[in-house]
C-alpha cells in the first residue's frame, strides 16, 4: 500500500483496499444528525410561538392545504427518484444515475420555486417575517429547510457534472451516497413541517 | 466497473421493490391526515392523534425504506447515533413546550 503512487486516479479514494466509503457515509450520517438537532431547535421555537400572532393572521388564515400537499407530494417524489439513482449507482450505470439526477434536481427546484412563490404572496400581502413572533418562527422554519434543499440542488448539479466526467467510480459512488442521507433526511424534515406547520395549523 | 460497487459492501442500499414499497406506504401516509384535517372528518383530539401518528409511521417508513437504516450489517453506529439523537431532540422539544409552557403561565398570574 505504501508503494503505491500518491496519485492513483482509478482508485480515487486513497486506501483504497480498506475504505469502502463507509467511513465518509457515516462521517456524514453524523453531519446529518446534528442538523437533526439544529431543526429540533427550531421546530421547538415555532412551537413555543405559533400561538403568538400579535393580531396577526395565523396559520389557518395563511396557507393554501392543495398548495401545500403538492409540495409534499413533489418531494417525497424526488426522494424516491433519489433512490432510483442510487440503484443505478449500484450497478455503476452511469446513463440511468444521470437520468434520475436529473429527474430529481426538476422535481427539487420545483419545490423550491413554490416555496419562493408561497413567500413572495405572503411578503406582498404584508405577512413577512416582521409581522409577528408566529411569522417569525415560520420563515426560520420553513426558510431553513428551503436553503437546506436549495444548497442540496447545488450539490447535485456538481454530481451531475462529475459523474459525467469521471463516470460511476468509488469517490462519486461515495458522494452519491452522502447526498442520497442529506435528500432522504430533508424529505423526512418537511414530513415534520407538513404536519406540524400545516396539518396541525389548520384543524 | 462493476467490481467497484461490490468493494462497497451495498447490500443494505434495497432494491426497487423496496423503494417502490416506501413510496407508495408515504403517499398513504401522507393523504390519510390530509384528509381527516382537511374534511374535518373525525373530532380534534382524534386528528392531532391520527396526524401525530401518521407522521411517526412516515419516519420509521422512510428510514427502513430510504434510508435504510437498522437494515444493513454494518450499520450499528448509524442506528445508535441516530438513537442518540432522538433522545436530544425529544428533550429539546418537549423540554422547551414545558418550561415555555410554565412561564407563560406563570406570567398570566401576574397580569
Amino acid at each position: 500500500m505504501v508503494n503505491e503512487p500518491l496519485i492513483n486516479h482509478s482508485h480515487g479514494v486513497h486506501d483504497v483496499h480498506h475504505d469502502d466509503g463507509s467511513k465518509a457515509t457515516f462521517g456524514f450520517w453524523i453531519y446529518i444528525m446534528s442538523d437533526c438537532v439544529l431543526f429540533a431547535m427550531i421546530f421547538a421555537t415555532y412551537a413555543v410561538l405559533h400561538t403568538h400572532v400579535y393580531g396577526g393572521p395565523n396559520a389557518k388564515e395563511l396557507f393554501s392545504m392543495p398548495f401545500v400537499l403538492t409540495e409534499t407530494f413533489i418531494l417525497l417524489t424526488s426522494s424516491f427518484t433519489y433512490g432510483l439513482a442510487m440503484l443505478a449507482s449500484n450497478k455503476a450505470n452511469k446513463s440511468q444515475v444521470l437520468f434520475w439526477l436529473f429527474i430529481t434536481f426538476l422535481l427539487g427546484l420545483a419545490f423550491i420555486s413554490m416555496e419562493v412563490h408561497e413567500f413572495t404572496n405572503l411578503i406582498r400581502e404584508g405577512n413577512s417575517f416582521s409581522r409577528s413572533a408566529f411569522l417569525s418562527s415560520f420563515f426560520t422554519l420553513v426558510g431553513t429547510h428551503g436553503l437546506h434543499v436549495t444548497s442540496g440542488l447545488i450539490w447535485m448539479l456538481a454530481l451531475m457534472y462529475q459523474v459525467m466526467k469521471h463516470g460511476i467510480t468509488p469517490k462519486t459512488h461515495t458522494k452519491l451516497a452522502c447526498l442520497s442521507l442529506f435528500w432522504h433526511f430533508l424529505d423526512i424534515v418537511w414530513i415534520f413541517v407538513f404536519t406540524v406547520v400545516y396539518l396541525m395549523g389548520a384543524i | 466497473m462493476s467490481n467497484v460497487v461490490s468493494q462497497n459492501h451495498d447490500n443494505s442500499h434495497g432494491s426497487v421493490k423496496s423503494y417502490i414499497i416506501g413510496f407508495i406506504i408515504s403517499i398513504i401516509l401522507t393523504i390519510i391526515p390530509y384528509y381527516v384535517v382537511v374534511n374535518h372528518a373525525i373530532s380534534t383530539d382524534a386528528t392531532y392523534i391520527v396526524i401525530a401518528i401518521a407522521a411517526l409511521l412516515q419516519l420509521l417508513v422512510q428510514l427502513i425504506f430510504f434510508l435504510h437504516l437498522g437494515t444493513g450489517t454494518d450499520k450499528e453506529w448509524n442506528t445508535l447515533a441516530f438513537v442518540f439523537t432522538l433522545f436530544v431532540v425529544l428533550i429539546l422539544v418537549i423540554g422547551s413546550l414545558w418550561i415555555m409552557y410554565n412561564l407563560d403561565y406563570n406570567m398570566m398570574e401576574h397580569m
